[in-house]
């Protein structure tokens, strides 16, 4: 597998994705800087790392939103590529239109750095075959704008297809009891495009894969995908074999 | 050609930034404020004096990146300045209200 890590100015977790796609996805990663108009040859997975490109100005994600690298990265989704956006990333996905929605100010106004339980959703895409469904894990948030929100219709929308990745819960997978960090609508902390090749999450799966940090519930999204099969090719899409993509769609 | 574009939260979308500015005015004793959203303006120098041109630049503008409209409106005001007396002046102030949905 190869995979892409777009540097913009201001990301700040580019080592800690590159680190993660290196050792557990075993893929071979490259550094993309954003002014660039194309993804490397053959790429299968391009991760927009958590900082603050732009120093979130405008709105978080807006600007790096429009970067050059942004068309390549939207074909790459369009042809089934995998784009896995953390934090940061998934500001700038959801300002690029690659997911739906937006990140709000969190409802507490408050920046908030800690560990948090998330609930995975489906084990079933590229991203969490390595878990199982409802499997609580511990991962670390980092976030000043996590509130996700969209209009009740998308909601709707995504509920009702699954597209869900990730709810805050607490240790035991409830979500009841307060452990909403940040005023997430239905407690979202991550959420898929409709094939399920583009993922979007606050928390920092990428920082949990070493027992030295204090744990490794992150590992499996990485182990996830190590499994991937490689991107279809761009004429062939809609027409490929099936099990060809890794379970898309 | 001078425009200013105002970019305010939709109604119904949460706006803590606009609470807590309303909890430190009623904190500092200014009574009678109902309640307070708060958005951006953003003053802009256009290279066009076409007012229809204008508009169009701005729309674009704000629907590719000074708005998101999942979650903003827009308002645009754009200012026509006539010289008069040698002194410019803004003598009209044509009303642009292009509203994002």
């Amino acid at each position: 597998m190869k995979a892409a890590i777009i540097l913009f100015p201001g990301s700040n977790r580019e080592r800690d994705a590159l680190r993660a796609v290196e050792k557990i996805a075993k893929a071979k990663p490259s550094i993309v800087w954003h002014g660039e108009h194309s993804l490397p040859a053959g790429s299968d997975l391009a991760v927009l790392p958590g900082g603050f490109a732009y120093g979130d100005y405008l709105r978080c994600g807006a600007i790096a939103a429009r970067a050059p690298i942004m068309d390549a990265v939207r074909a790459h989704a369009r042809r089934g590529g995998l784009v896995l956006g953390i934090c940061n990333g998934f500001q700038i996905l959801v300002e690029a239109g690659l997911l739906p929605g937006v990140l709000m100010r969190n409802a507490n106004l408050r920046f908030i750095c800690r560990m948090q339980h998330l609930t995975v959703e489906r084990a079933d895409t590229p991203f969490t075959s390595h878990y199982a469904k409802g499997q609580v894990i511990k991962v670390a948030i980092a976030h000043g704008e996590g509130n996700y929100i969209a209009d009740a219709e998308t909601i709707a929308r995504i509920e009702g297809e699954g597209c869900v990745a990730f709810r805050y819960s607490d240790a035991q997978g409830a979500r009841d009891r307060g452990a909403n960090p940040n005023g997430s609508v239905n407690d979202i902390a991550g959420i898929y495009s409709e094939r399920f090749n583009v993922l979007g999450l606050m928390p920092h799966p990428e920082n949990l894969i070493d027992p030295l940090v204090g744990g490794i519930d992150g590992r499996g999204m990485f182990e996830s995908l190590a499994g991937f099969k490689g991107t279809p090719n761009q004429d062939t899409f809609g027409h490929r074999s099936a099990g060809s993509n890794g379970g898309l769609e | 050609m001078k425009a200013r574009v105002v970019v305010t939260l939709k109604d119904g979308i949460l706006d803590p930034q606009g609470k807590a500015i309303e909890g430190a005015l009623k904190s500092l004793g200014i009574a009678g404020i109902d309640s307070l959203r708060q958005g951006k303006i953003f003053e802009i120098e256009l290279a066009t004096n076409d007012p229809t041109a204008a508009e169009g630049v701005l729309r674009a503008a704000c629907e590719k990146l000074l708005a998101n409209q999942v979650v903003e409106n827009f308002q645009v005001e754009i200012f026509s300045i006539f010289a008069s007396g040698g002194l410019p002046e803004q003598a009209n102030m044509s009303e642009e209200n292009i509203t994002g949905t």
